[in-house]
């Protein structure tokens, strides 16, 4: 069974009487220990996901369960004991740290309201272990978040929400804020606890090539939508969709030897306006291979990865 | 000589030296890229060039040679004219850098009629021109509308346009494209190396990221906590780098510690505490910039960074 699962998700936000399609019908799987990576481009949707898969949005339609339980059909009792099993890592480490705590008063939070997780007299040395386990020193807990640099922030951040050892983490652009020196120590933190814990992540990321490095599988998403799923390899080396190998092209080589060797797809114009997303195919404004049938039917994601008409043959 | 020659550029903020000793240079029509990490100084650099630096920010030593001549030591006035007739700079944030409550044709032309003393007509018709040769469709329409009608790539080709407006020989670009979506910042990037080469301008790209500078840049400058620790060809550096720092970016490895705060540098070589080469001499005794013939580096085992085969 899968660990969480989301069927059908759609938010729509009314914004001055006109309609924001910010997720249109997002469907997919988490295995326990897996990594789903989500990369999109801004307006695709990615974050108001992360917020649904939280609760921390209603759905317009659509259905999110956890270990098979349905997360907005649930009772707030129940509710308050998936909570532990679904925490979330943020992307900003400035806001998302009240500044007035204590480090450790921070990391020790969840235990304020689930107390059955830590009983008083553990509390201290629960605290140390997690930030002993996201590499911080167990004497950090008395200082404050400004005396942190970003990086040591965002570890911060990952020890509060590994405190009730949660089966899932939602991580939102948990490393866009960081330096690149500083990126890859909190990639490759996420990846040991992953591997010590067995932990499952949706990660949720612009950065296509960060998400290669951790995720299992990716979807991606354009205006609201998944347009194209599959493993790490099947959509990096063999994508099928126009939009996935357009933004895989333009994802600056850092390699100067392969300088115009490379020809990149270059797309023109910039991702169309969730308000009055284009009919049928929403890519097809953008896309080169666009005729009639995309602007009157809406391709869909089947038993292929791709949405789309027209995919890439697999050979 | 080159056109534009930093030497031994020193910036402080009040008792915090946040450029201690920058030297580098810009050959007409090449790109060179300033690579490094928030705080390294690369901004500053660009501002004391343009002679935009904010206060308590000053220069206290070095000098910016623009065509032999030093900028540092030119009255004001003089400095006006240079700025944007023959160095000009592109910021990141392009909303911020447009004023809200004009029309983008009169910002862009505002340049126009204030230093070359185009009539208002005159100078919205040139508008037009810019706009067309950063490729923003319907110009002639568009030159009326304001800046929060455009997307974010159409606003930072605004803002390249209004750079452009007095045909200046270096262009400096912060970060031009960190704030855009990858498929835009490709837009932006093609961009920027069509109007170098028709218009045979310098180019200096200040940005962080490795995969732009491989795409974009000829010759790169490394910097780190206020200094420039590494300056070669693109090709070369990519293929063997002379400094542990860049030879970590390019590994895409951790960088154990974070970046030194400025106001408390260790001691001796800045990179030291997080370098995995470091030995007695680094702790003590600041590096100087050694020639490799054509490249340079500021590190005390250079010759053995550039020769080791793991540091690749």
């Amino acid at each position: 069974m899968s660990l969480l699962r989301a069927d059908g998700l759609v938010k729509h936000f009314a914004v001055r009487g006109r309609t924001v399609h910010a997720v249109d019908g997002v469907s997919f799987d988490l295995a326990p220990g897996e990594t789903l990576g989500v990369v999109g481009e801004s307006g695709c949707g990615k974050s108001t996901l992360a917020k649904l898969l939280m609760r921390l949005e209603k759905p317009t339609a659509g259905r999110v369960y956890v270990d098979g339980a349905d997360v907005f059909a649930m009772p707030a009792r129940q509710l308050r004991r998936l909570r532990r099993d679904v925490q979330m890592v943020l992307q900003d480490p400035y806001t998302s740290l009240n500044p007035r705590m204590t480090v450790g008063a921070i990391v020790g939070e969840p235990f304020d309201i689930h107390r059955d997780v830590a009983p008083r007299g553990d509390r201290r040395r629960l605290v140390r272990e997690l930030l002993d386990l996201v590499g911080l020193r167990p004497e950090d807990a008395d200082r404050y978040p400004h005396q942190f640099s970003g990086g040591q922030r965002q570890r911060i951040g990952i020890a509060r929400a590994l405190a009730l050892r949660p089966k899932v983490v939602i991580c939102d652009e948990p490393v866009s804020a960081l330096d690149m020196s500083i990126q890859a120590q909190v990639v490759n933190l996420l990846a040991d606890l992953q591997r010590g814990y067995g932990l499952a992540y949706v990660f949720i990321a612009h950065d296509l090539t960060l998400v290669r490095r951790l995720a299992h599988r990716v979807a991606v998403m354009y205006l609201g939508k998944v347009v194209e799923t599959g493993t790490v390899t099947e959509v990096y080396e063999r994508p099928t969709h126009p939009y996935t190998r357009a933004l895989l092209s333009a994802v600056p080589v850092p390699d100067p030897a392969l300088r115009g060797r490379l020809t990149p797809i270059r797309l023109t114009g910039e991702v169309p306006s969730p308000t009055d997303p284009p009919s049928g195919c929403r890519f097809r404004t953008r896309c080169w291979k666009a005729q009639d049938l995309c602007a009157t039917e809406e391709p869909v994601l089947g038993l292929g990865r791709a949405a789309c008409h027209f995919p890439e043959l697999l050979r | 000589m080159s056109l534009l020659d930093v030497t031994d550029l020193r910036v402080a903020f009040g008792p915090t030296t946040v450029l201690s000793g920058v030297s580098l240079h810009l050959d007409p029509g090449e790109t060179l890229a300033v690579l490094g990490e928030s705080g390294s100084g690369k901004t500053v650099t660009a501002q004391a060039v343009m002679g935009i630096l904010d206060p308590p920010a000053v220069v206290v030593g070095g000098c910016v040679r623009y065509r032999g001549q030093d900028l540092l030591t030119l009255p004001e006035r003089e400095r006006r004219r240079i700025r944007g007739r023959e160095i000009a700079m592109v910021f990141q944030d392009a909303l911020s850098a447009l004023n809200p409550v004009f029309t983008v044709g009169y910002q862009i032309g505002e340049t126009l009629r204030i230093r070359d003393g185009l009539s208002r007509r005159e100078a919205l018709h040139r508008a037009v021109e810019l706009m067309d040769q950063v490729r923003i469709p319907a110009a002639r329409q568009r030159v009326h509308e304001y800046p929060h009608q455009f997307s974010g790539g159409m606003r930072q080709r605004v803002s390249i346009a209004m750079a452009l407006a007095l045909d200046p020989a270096v262009l400096i670009a912060d970060e031009p494209t960190t704030a855009l979506d990858v498929t835009v910042q490709a837009q932006i990037l093609d961009l920027l190396g069509e109007l170098r080469r028709e218009r045979t301008m310098a180019l200096m790209l200040i940005t962080h990221d490795l995969g732009v500078v491989a795409q974009v840049a000829d010759r790169i400058a490394v910097m780190y906590a206020g200094r420039v620790v590494e300056q070669a060809d693109v090709h070369q550096l990519f293929r063997a780098p002379a400094h542990p720092y860049t030879a970590a970016l390019l590994r895409g490895a951790a960088i154990s510690g974070t970046p030194p705060s400025l106001r408390d540098l260790p001691s001796g070589c800045a990179f030291h505490p997080r370098c995995r080469y470091a030995a007695a001499v680094c702790r003590t005794v600041a590096p100087s910039t050694v020639d490799l013939g054509g490249r340079s580096a500021a590190c005390h085992f250079a010759r053995e960074v550039l020769v080791e085969p793991a540091a690749r």
